[in-house]
């Protein structure tokens, strides 16, 4: 909707202001409990610290995939139903997945130092390890998807069905630690079991799973602006491209334009 | 419906019989995959006989892709697809026939490669049972994931790259189980290999309840 109001054509409105605020407000305190105020792990020492990026990072991954395969059940039950194709559905799909590809990498970069401390290798050829590189390089190529030169609607669609097929994957990989024997320690959080670590860690791994989950939801909300500024971009390219044609049409006076 | 997914398989097959691209040009090479292998391990016997397993679905994984590839380039290029959308098949029964002929394709594939890796990396079967399931379970799981991921880089620009990065993914649980299975019906690895064999049944369903609940809105507007 070019010249419109809509809210989604700004860059900011008050309440992504106050959002992001929230999020660099709640960052100061995350890091002052999982750098100092939270205590040493008796076993890994200081290395334990990762926890609070780590396992925070790897819950917003799987988050924005659930967020992005919610999105997508969406846009193709309604994108023949809505004038406008459902898209920002669409764009909500895109826009949350790669934030949790995002998150994905900073998670496997964390494990990794972290299991540099811990067990003494970058990587090892655990479950976990191994099925969460092979959720990211799914969700890449769901984004490689995403960026191919198709109509928006089909490559919508495609894209849209690709992210539920891979969402398949998203409970493999965190629940592969009760599967498969594995290296991995297990969950320290997990829906209806109790929780690994108790007492100031606990809470500080609490805090920091709320701030990130508040940091990425204010990526999310201004790559989903992003996407749909592109979108508007293009229109008006393609709309100026159209008019520059119809003018050459009109200075030919023989109503054939240059077809070169 | 079963009438319909016979005589599309049979299509397929028929093409590719008279084509000879299977047969001619995907097997070979597979077997050339399987000889450069022992190459680049220097031919260390040993060595190729404990991963004999996992270096066999790697090759049926990279002929495979081929394979699905060509599948959908034959709908394709013709502009078939849109005869089968205005047909009175059913998409359900499309999806299952060119799974079935997939199948065919890539079993023969195995058939073929297998008793060449029996002969090169000098492996004895030790578990026939399990290998013959295990062989069946995952070329199911292939041709299911590769009709599915097939239909969906089907009539894009750059399928020849997208598709490979889309499938692999996907079936690297299915060349993990695979191989585990193989090794143990090698006798090379005292592993749970039907535990393995199982968990390809499981992916091959999924895919397949999956494949005939979104194969409508990939092939419309594909």
């Amino acid at each position: 909707m070019p010249g419109g109001t809509n809210s989604t054509e700004m860059t900011a409105t008050p309440a992504t202001r106050v959002l992001g605020i929230s999020a660099v407000a709640a960052t100061a305190p995350m890091i002052l409990l999982g750098l100092a105020i939270s205590p040493a792990d008796v076993v890994q020492g200081e290395a334990v610290r990762m926890l609070y990026l780590h396992v925070p990072s790897i819950w917003v991954a799987y988050g924005s995939f659930v967020l992005t395969s919610f999105s997508s059940l969406l846009f193709l039950a309604r994108s023949k139903r809505r004038p406008d194709g459902g898209r920002h559905y669409d764009r909500l799909a895109g826009s949350a997945a790669e934030i949790g590809v995002l998150f994905t990498a900073i998670t496997l970069i964390t494990g990794m130092l972290w299991g540099k401390v811990t067990w003494g290798t970058y990587w090892q050829w655990d479950a976990r390890l191994t099925t969460t590189v092979l959720l990211f390089v799914t969700y890449l190529g769901y984004l490689a998807l995403r960026r191919l030169p198709a109509d928006p609607m089909v490559r919508g669609r495609r894209a849209a069905v690709m992210a539920l097929i891979s969402f398949i994957n998203v409970p493999i990989v965190h629940y592969s630690v009760d599967w498969w024997r594995t290296l991995h320690q297990k969950a320290s959080l997990s829906v209806g079991r109790r929780p690994e670590i108790t007492g100031e860690m606990y809470w500080t791994l609490l805090y920091s799973v709320l701030t990130v989950t508040i940091i990425a939801a204010w990526l999310t909300v201004h790559r989903y602006r992003v996407i749909r500024l592109e979108e508007l971009r293009d229109e008006e390219n393609l709309e100026m491209l159209i008019s520059s044609r119809r003018n050459e049409k009109t200075a030919d006076g023989t109503g054939h334009g240059d077809t070169t | 419906m079963l009438a319909e997914v016979l005589l599309l398989a049979r299509k397929d097959l028929q093409i590719e019989w008279r084509a000879k691209v299977a047969l001619g040009q995907v097997a070979p090479l597979t077997l050339l995959i399987v000889v450069i292998f022992a190459f680049a391990l220097d031919a260390n016997a040993p060595l190729l006989e404990l991963g004999a397993g996992g270096l066999y679905w790697v090759a049926i994984l990279y002929g495979g892709t081929l394979l699905t590839q060509r599948s959908f380039e034959l709908e394709t290029e013709d502009g078939n697809i849109d005869g089968f959308r205005m047909s009175p098949m059913k998409v359900h029964s499309l999806f299952l026939g060119k799974a079935l002929a997939l199948f065919v394709q890539i079993g023969l594939l195995e058939i073929v490669l297998g008793p060449v890796i029996l002969l090169f990396y000098d492996v004895q079967v030790a578990n026939w049972a399990l290998l013959v399931t295990a062989g069946v379970a995952g070329t199911m799981a292939f041709s299911v994931c590769g009709v599915l991921w097939g239909v969906m880089a089907a009539g894009l620009r750059v399928r020849a790259t997208l598709l490979p990065l889309l499938l692999v993914p996907v079936l690297a649980p299915v060349l993990l189980a695979g191989s585990r299975a193989f090794e143990t019906a090698l006798g090379v690895r005292a592993d749970a290999g039907w535990s393995w064999t199982s968990l390809m049944f499981v992916i091959a369903a999924v895919h397949t309840v999956v494949g005939l609940g979104t194969f409508g809105f990939l092939l419309e507007e594909s």
